[in-house]
């Protein structure tokens, strides 16, 4: 079975059918050409598909692209204006927070979604008091950016980044 | 195995389409029920997409209660204000599961719902009851570590894998269903199954039964209550064990007591024995450990997974040493 779906992704619109066993990650890289967010696992555990979804970060592998009809969706490709970098992704080259890189569109997406997260005050496992403010120590950067692994284990160059990224 | 997509515009058009079919299910967040279609363990003729439904509200009860929609994300329930102030328990639940990616996904009902993650159950090669009844159980004899220590069967020994549900156990929590005969109220310890010698089974709903809701009861001013989960990882992990712990001391005794526990059993294990035991008794260490040992009286360890028996009274006489201290 089909269905026609309408996405916007990385501010242009995309009219697209996809069957509907399509994941929204198979949607964007194969039938938009957005292959900005990467196939790691494709089971919801290493985050290299995380893009921003009506403006929040998700994992895209597990989400099927026919249940989001209507929805817009910004990749890591998307976060620049012109060839201005998003500061997020500024940090990521100035911190040297990757090596092979193929984890880095999900984690500048991730640490992006972070990042609005902690400004909203939404708490995390780690955070002391649930109904405070929080303050964005390295451990709410560990804890909140958990969902993305990287096998070359740039994790303490990601952490410097998320937190410059921040300011 | 393709499958018929249909989305439902309300609640009842939702069980309306799932009814009369053998094979199908409802798509919320998909986290679980994607990767599922993908391994091969589910292959619905129909899915029902409920997304859509207006269930994605937090409301507060007249009675000081809330009332939580079945399509509330994770992370939207982790961060409201009032399960911040007042269910600390549950909010820390939800923060100690999946990833924050996972979270803006996933939803209440769907976390209720989501499967064991019993490495046999989800590997097509192995014998597992569970996945196909009368196989047999390869967790039996194999890899166990993350296996029941109470309430399993000779048929499956597997554990529910959800915090949140943990949570909800200790706070007395109702499940709201809708299903083909009309509307009803589960008690959400009742919800799920011990694996007996049905371990396919692990609700007591139907494949047609929708879950439209969550009801909190309100707590009773000076209770305190917290989730402790221990793990492999610091993160991004599922529990070996957590607890769930609601209490409220006056003059050193224990006036109200709620104890559940995860990563124990093939349910949210509510541990009754042990708050009979510590009811109208001093909130004192001594008292804390009595009450989780006549829980553990009916423990029945694996080979792989004897640790959890002492890792579990650890846990549970520190959540409530934790929670008597911050009530003197």
């Amino acid at each position: 079975m089909d269905g026609d779906i309408e996405l916007r992704v990385d501010g242009r619109r995309r009219r697209l059918r996809v069957d509907t066993r399509t994941t929204l990650l198979d949607a964007l890289r194969d039938g938009v050409g957005a292959t900005a967010p990467k196939k790691g696992c494709d089971h919801g555990q290493c985050g290299a598909c995380t893009v921003l979804l009506d403006g929040r970060r998700v994992i895209t592998c597990l989400a099927l692209a026919v249940a989001h009809d209507g929805a817009e969706v910004v990749t890591a490709a998307g976060l620049a204006r012109g060839d201005r970098l998003h500061p997020v992704q500024e940090a990521f080259l100035e911190r040297d927070a990757l090596q092979c890189g193929f984890c880095t569109p999900g984690q500048v997406c991730s640490a992006v979604g972070v990042l609005d997260e902690v400004a909203a005050g939404h708490p995390s496992a780690v955070t002391a008091d649930l109904t405070g403010p929080v303050e964005l120590t390295d451990d709410e950067i560990r804890e909140r950016m958990s969902g993305n692994l990287c096998r070359c284990g740039a994790y303490v160059t990601i952490v410097d980044a998320v937190r410059d990224g921040a300011r | 195995m393709p499958f018929d997509y249909r989305r439902a515009p309300d609640p009842e058009s939702a069980v309306a389409a799932a009814t009369g079919w053998a094979g199908v299910a409802f798509l919320a967040g998909g986290t679980n029920l994607v990767d599922h279609l993908k391994l091969g363990l589910t292959s619905p003729e129909v899915l029902v997409d409920i997304t859509g439904l207006p269930l994605d509200e937090v409301e507060e009860l007249p009675d000081g209660g809330l009332r939580i929609g079945a399509t509330v994300r994770n992370a939207d329930l982790a961060a409201h204000p009032v399960v911040r102030r007042d269910y600390p328990v549950l909010a820390r639940a939800l923060l100690s599961g999946a990833s924050g990616q996972i979270r803006n996904l996933a939803t209440t009902g769907g976390n209720l719902l989501q499967r064991t993650r019993c490495v046999y159950f989800q590997d097509l090669t192995t014998p597992c009851n569970k996945r196909e009844p009368g196989t047999g159980c390869s967790a039996i004899g194999g890899y166990t570590r993350h296996h029941a220590i109470l309430g399993a069967s000779a048929h499956c020994v597997a554990t529910h894998p959800s915090d949140m549900a943990v949570a909800m156990a200790a706070l007395d929590a109702q499940v709201a269903v809708l299903g083909t005969g009309g509307r009803r109220v589960v008690p959400l310890v009742e919800l799920h199954r011990l694996p007996g010698d049905e371990p396919h089974r692990d609700t007591v709903l139907a494949p047609s039964d929708l879950i439209t809701s969550v009801d909190l009861p309100p707590l009773p001013p000076g209770t305190r209550s917290l989730y402790r989960k221990v793990r492999d990882r610091a993160s991004f992990a599922f529990a070996l064990v957590s607890v769930a712990a609601v209490l409220r001391v006056e003059d050193g005794v224990v006036e109200d007591v709620r104890i559940a526990l995860g990563g124990v059993a093939h349910k949210p294990w509510r541990a009754r024995r042990a708050e009979d035991v510590l009811r109208r008794e001093p909130a004192d260490e001594e008292a804390f450990r009595r009450a989780i040992d006549a829980e553990l009286a009916g423990a029945a360890p694996l080979e792989g997974n004897g640790f959890k028996v002492p890792l579990t009274r650890n846990a549970v006489v520190s959540a409530l040493r934790e929670l008597s201290r911050e009530q003197r």
